[in-house]
């Protein structure tokens, strides 16, 4: 397998408009005679799609649910960054761009990072001619934030609900091609295999979820933009039809699998009440602005609260302990996510942890709200109290809020190159699916920008440099022998599961697959606990095809069967973490390995052995895969430990 | 223009416009009849209701003021089917429980249907005799010879049946007005949320006014006039 | 504060978008008062497939709050006896021990069902597909400083904006009207500059299309304004119908 970044030559700065210079382009009249495939419908499909449709191409968009506006993008509650330096900070593209190679631990590519900073004023300017009400001043310009922990105020927002007002910006966008024709939708239909003609991708094998039909599609080109594979975990803040398994079936076709140990956890989520809890709820990081972290200082206030013996308000301020203010003065509450999570993983696993079950830790808004009144406090973060009182019946004006971390965002995904391809020709990959711009870990506030600057700015040039040679190339039928090939395989595949016939719930497999992932391969790792992980993932896997029920038939919906077809792809992923997780040894972002901690338990890299990104090459059905390099090198950006002291 | 009132909201404006027109003959409607209480022994009243006899009225306002309640009615029947189709043929086992939904808004066509139906008996009781049959007997005031339609009113109220109808389809009419008042506004798109608080008070009231004014005055013709 | 209760459901069944439907009773033991109304389900879920039994189909996506999948009418009401919420925010400590709960699919002509609880909005895209949005392409635009607009407008136009698309409106609507879920898109857009330019055009043709997919007339009861789990109001209403009289008038 060959990796090359197609990286463009020159200065940083310049290196993206050397490559729009000097990339071919598809003309109009040749547009109309391609086809682009586009699977997903959040902020990166659908803003690709539309923006493929209004240059003129012809494009299928896939969804699963039964609207674009459901794809989970929606769910992104804090912001989105840019770099317009409206405040007169000090901002600037290239401070935004160091900031999030930093942030990512220096595991991202500084090429694409840089351009990422480049196109984010142009995301925002695209999103408010779209009419996406960001919140404003009173003198009618644009209001910035700051975020987590960003030195300046770069984060544009949308009330609490930023993400969804994005998402419906692309999605209006969107749904104006399907007026105009130029792009079919596909809405409840899943995709279920890539087809490959002549070692380039062509077409997909879709099924429709109402009806279980299989269908053909062809396309010139394939772009995935599915998303994330944090449900591996079971339970995490993605939304319960997140999967990975577009991801999975790309990789299965020989795109590499880059950094899949890179996941995100975040630290202010709603803890664990029960064994039926099916997702988590993120509470937005903006908290961290105003609340205080805290734990008892003393384990017998702890275990007092533990059994509702003592409330949080009844600790006296010397007897609490705000670790990350303690730990971390320079940044204190504001520090990273990857920091924020591991300290309360630390301090709950040293005997402090308050709720029920121990593994949570306070926010606590009492000072703040001393400080600004309780009515600032309701107008900032109004709408996320009340949907934590829905969720726990308590009332965090009164008594602090409990939080615990939880996988949020995967770093790791499908390995593209600077023009976002895969190693399949003709795929490409973009937003949270591919492998992308975070490195090892994200900073609040980029997701929505990643996804939408893949979207609307890089692969409308980028996916035209591959198109342009296939401009004599005429539309296949879907009768062809691959297609037909294809879509026989992906049958047998669901006929096999149907066949199983055994006595477990997906759902029940799947949580046991959560609980190893969430043990071993989550916010703490070690080289014994991965090495049983992944037997132990094996075992979930034997279990998994030869005793899960699958009620019903593969004709007309049938849920149980979708589930099953996406836990046998998380089944892979997990795999597949688990052993990115063991060869990666060092600590970095996202990826926290045990052995590899500094005196005072920071995450300490190996710069000198792991300056790269580890791309898994597919060798076959139970064949252990192989991992290939590409070499991260660092031109502009000084590589240092970070530091948030 | 051509299509508006092809379109749902269209549909809507001519019930609101119809709603409103009919408003305005109720408030006229009301006034005329306070007159009623005045004890001169009818005589202002017969003035005033002669006044509604001028052919100028009776052929060039009245045929608008049908106009009204036609389309008002017809539209009404046309928009309650379409609404019924619109909410298809499964009905919920579990009912509706929406809390905070004025009851009057969701029942319009059947109070519609009271109001048209005392609309009747009133058109057989007042209408008819005075201005087809003209079977009403005369009077001449100020040397004018005219119906004398206080005596046929107050011969009416004398009878308590009659007074207990009138009261019902009054109260019909306050309900209907309830809502209907401030939908009209509504519907024309002159309600935002600081406007809709001020229809809807002002709607209140006015139903109010108007359906106690009519009750009142047929309880009093009953009790205070015979 | 956490309870267990017991639950009789009366869940409403049906194979397929041209089959009879019909209730089935479930007894369901032990479910914690902690618990969404959506893992109840997915308790029942888990039971029944352990009995050999196909599981109820219900959309459900973000369970959140926000991508507007689930769509349950409980005890007669859209997403249950709760405000401000959608199906899969509301609690189980808002049932009673022993309780019977029916559960429906949202019922409309405009929303046919396709498969037990689970019914078709695509109308919803359709009339977005109409108009709901501004006209312009990726890139070429102005700066985004370079209009300013007034604070409150652009507060109005979030809270317009802020509609999931979930259709409660219509499920609870007695005429199956979407004119609460119409007015928001028409408001959001209306409320900015950027909007207004196409502001006509877009109202009339949304009003078009949602007439066309034969959704009812809005007689202005606001069931729908107390049901919208996101409190978008109705008085987005008055102003779709200013829009659009305004927009035909000058026709």
């Amino acid at each position: 397998m060959k990796l090359d970044s197609k990286i463009p030559q020159g200065e940083m700065a310049k290196k993206w408009s050397n490559y729009k210079a000097n990339q071919k382009l598809v003309n109009p009249a040749n547009k109309r005679k391609l086809d682009i495939i586009v699977v997903g419908t959040g902020l990166a499909g659908a803003s690709a799609a539309a923006s493929f449709g209004e240059m003129g191409f012809n494009v299928k968009n896939f969804t699963i649910q039964d609207s674009p506006r459901r794809a989970h993008s929606i769910a992104a509650q804090g912001g989105i960054n840019a770099a317009k330096n409206y405040p007169n900070d000090g901002d600037s593209v290239h401070r935004l761009f160091y900031d999030t190679v930093k942030g990512g631990d220096y595991r991202a590519r500084e090429a694409n990072v840089h351009r990422l900073a480049e196109v984010s004023n142009d995301i925002i300017d695209q999103c408010v001619a779209q009419g996406v009400p960001f919140a404003r001043e009173y003198g009618g310009l644009l209001d910035n934030r700051s975020f987590g922990g960003a030195q300046v105020s770069r984060t544009f927002y949308a009330k609490g609900q930023t993400g969804q007002q994005l998402l419906i910006g692309a999605y209006q966008a969107l749904m104006r091609q399907v007026n105009a024709g130029t792009v079919d939708l596909y809405t409840r239909t899943e995709i279920v295999d890539i087809v490959m003609v002549d070692g380039k991708a062509r077409g997909v094998i879709a099924r429709d979820l109402v009806t279980g039909e299989f269908q053909r599609h062809f396309g010139h080109a394939v772009v995935l933009a599915t998303g994330g594979y944090g449900n591996t975990f079971f339970l995490s803040t993605n939304a319960m039809g997140s999967n990975g398994s577009a991801a999975i079936k790309a990789y299965q076709k020989g795109a590499a699998f880059a950094n899949p140990c890179f996941a995100q956890i975040h630290p202010t989520c709603i803890p664990v009440h029960g064994e039926f809890q099916s997702k988590l709820t993120l509470m937005s990081e903006s908290l961290r602005n105003d609340g205080r972290i805290w734990v008892p200082k003393k384990k017998e206030d702890a275990e007092a609260i533990r059994t509702g013996k003592l409330k949080p308000t009844q600790i006296a301020e010397e007897d609490r302990d705000y670790y990350l203010e303690r730990r971390y003065p320079a940044f204190g509450n504001l520090v990273p996510r990857d920091v924020a999570s591991r300290a309360a993983k630390e301090r709950c696993d040293a005997g402090f942890g308050v709720g029920a079950t121990g593994l949570a830790v306070y926010l606590d808004f009492k000072s703040a709200i001393e400080r600004l009144g309780e009515d600032a406090i309701r107008a900032r973060y109004g709408n996320l109290f009340q949907m934590y009182e829905k969720i726990v019946d308590d009332n965090p004006y009164e008594t602090p809020m409990m939080i615990y971390p939880a996988i949020h965002y995967t770093m790791g995904g499908i390995w593209v190159d600077y023009e976002l391809q895969t190693t399949v020709p003709g795929l490409f990959a973009a937003g949270e699916a591919n492998f992308s711009d975070h490195g090892a870990n994200r900073l609040g506030a980029s997701a929505l920008m990643q996804g939408l600057a893949d979207g609307y700015f890089v692969l409308p040039y980028t996916i035209q440099n591959y198109l342009a040679d296939d401009i004599s190339t005429p539309r296949m039928t879907g009768d062809e022998k691959e297609f037909v090939d294809a879509e026989n395989e992906a049958k047998a595949k669901f006929e096999k599961l149907l066949a199983i016939k055994g006595n477990r719930s997906v759902d029940s497999i799947h949580k046991e697959l959560g609980l190893v992932m969430w043990d071993f391969v989550g916010m703490a790792r070690n080289k014994e606990g991965l090495e049983q992980a992944i037997e132990k993932i094996a075992a979930i896997k034997k279990e998994f095809y030869s005793n899960v029920r699958i009620p019903g038939s593969g004709e007309g919906m049938n849920v149980e069967l979708e589930k099953a077809s996406r836990l046998a792809d998380f089944i892979e992923i997990g795999d597949l973490m688990a052993r990115d997780a063991l060869h990666r040894e060092e600590s970095c972002g996202g990826h926290f390995r045990e052995e590899y901690q500094t005196e005072e338990g920071e995450a300490q890299r190996q710069d000198d052995k792991f300056t790269y990104a580890g791309c898994w090459e597919y060798q076959g059905e139970d064949k252990a895969p192989v991992m290939h390099k590409e070499e991260l090198t660092f031109e502009v950006v000084k590589v240092a430990q970070r530091n948030y002291k | 223009m051509s299509t508006i009132f092809g379109s749902s909201i269209g549909r809507k404006l001519l019930m609101s416009l119809s709603g409103l027109f009919l408003v305005v003959f109720l408030i006229i409607h009301l006034s005329i009849n306070l007159l009623l209480l005045v004890p001169d022994g009818g005589q202002m009243f017969n003035v005033a209701a002669n006044f509604m006899a001028l052919p100028l009225i009776k052929y060039g306002l009245q045929p608008v003021l049908f106009a009204g309640f036609i389309v008002h009615i017809i539209y009404a029947a046309i928009l309650t089917a379409q609404n019924n189709k619109a909410r298809g043929s499964a009905k919920y086992a579990s009912g509706n429980n929406t809390k905070d939904v004025m009851w009057a808004s969701k029942n319009m066509f059947v109070l519609g249907l009271t109001v048209s139906a005392f609309l009747v008996v009133h058109l057989i009781d007042y209408w008819v005799p005075l201005q087809i049959t003209h079977a009403a007997e005369s009077i001449t005031i100020d040397g004018v010879e005219m119906h004398n339609t206080y005596a046929l009113v107050n011969a009416a109220f004398a009878e308590s049946w009659r007074v207990i109808l009138y009261v019902i389809g009054a109260l019909g009419l306050t309900i209907h007005l309830t809502h209907g008042f401030w939908s009209a506004f509504q519907t024309l798109g002159l309600s935002n949320n600081i406007w809709r608080s001020r229809w809807t008070v002002a709607g209140i009231a006015f139903a109010w006014i108007v359906g106690l004014g009519f009750a009142a005055i047929a309880i009093l013709q009953f009790a205070f006039y015979q | 504060m956490e309870n267990n209760i017991s639950l009789t459901l009366k869940v409403w069944r049906q194979n397929g978008p041209k089959e009879k439907g019909r209730f089935e009773t479930y007894k369901l033991e032990k479910v914690s008062t902690d618990s969404s109304f959506l893992e109840m389900m997915d308790i029942l879920n888990e039971q029944l497939i352990n009995d050999g039994n196909e599981p109820v189909a219900f959309d459900h996506d973000c369970r959140e709050g926000i991508c507007g999948m689930c769509s349950l009418y409980i005890n007669g009401r859209p997403h249950g006896p709760d405000d401000d919420v959608t199906t899969c925010q509301l609690h189980m400590r808002k049932f009673k021990d022993g309780e019977t709960i029916t559960i429906e699919p949202w019922r409309s002509a405009g929303f046919p069902v396709i498969k037990d609880l689970i019914v078709n909005r695509n109308a919803f895209d359709t009339i977005i597909a109409a108009g709901g949005y501004t006209s312009v392409s990726t890139g070429g635009v102005p700066d985004a400083n370079a209009i300013p607009i007034p604070k409150v407008d652009a507060d109005e136009a979030m809270d317009a904006a802020s509609c999931i698309g979930c259709g409660a409106c219509v499920a609870t609507c007695k005429n199956g009207s979407a004119m609460l879920f119409v007015s928001a898109k028409v408001s959001h857009l209306a409320l900015l500059p950027q909007g207004k330019v196409e502001a006509a055009r877009r109202a009339k043709n949304m009003v078009a299309k949602m007439d066309e997919l034969g959704f009812g007339n809005c007689t202005n009861t606001g069931a729908c304004e107390v049901e919208c789990p996101k409190g978008v109001s109705i008085s987005n209403i008055a102003r779709l119908n200013r829009e659009f009289l305004k927009a035909k008038l000058q026709d």
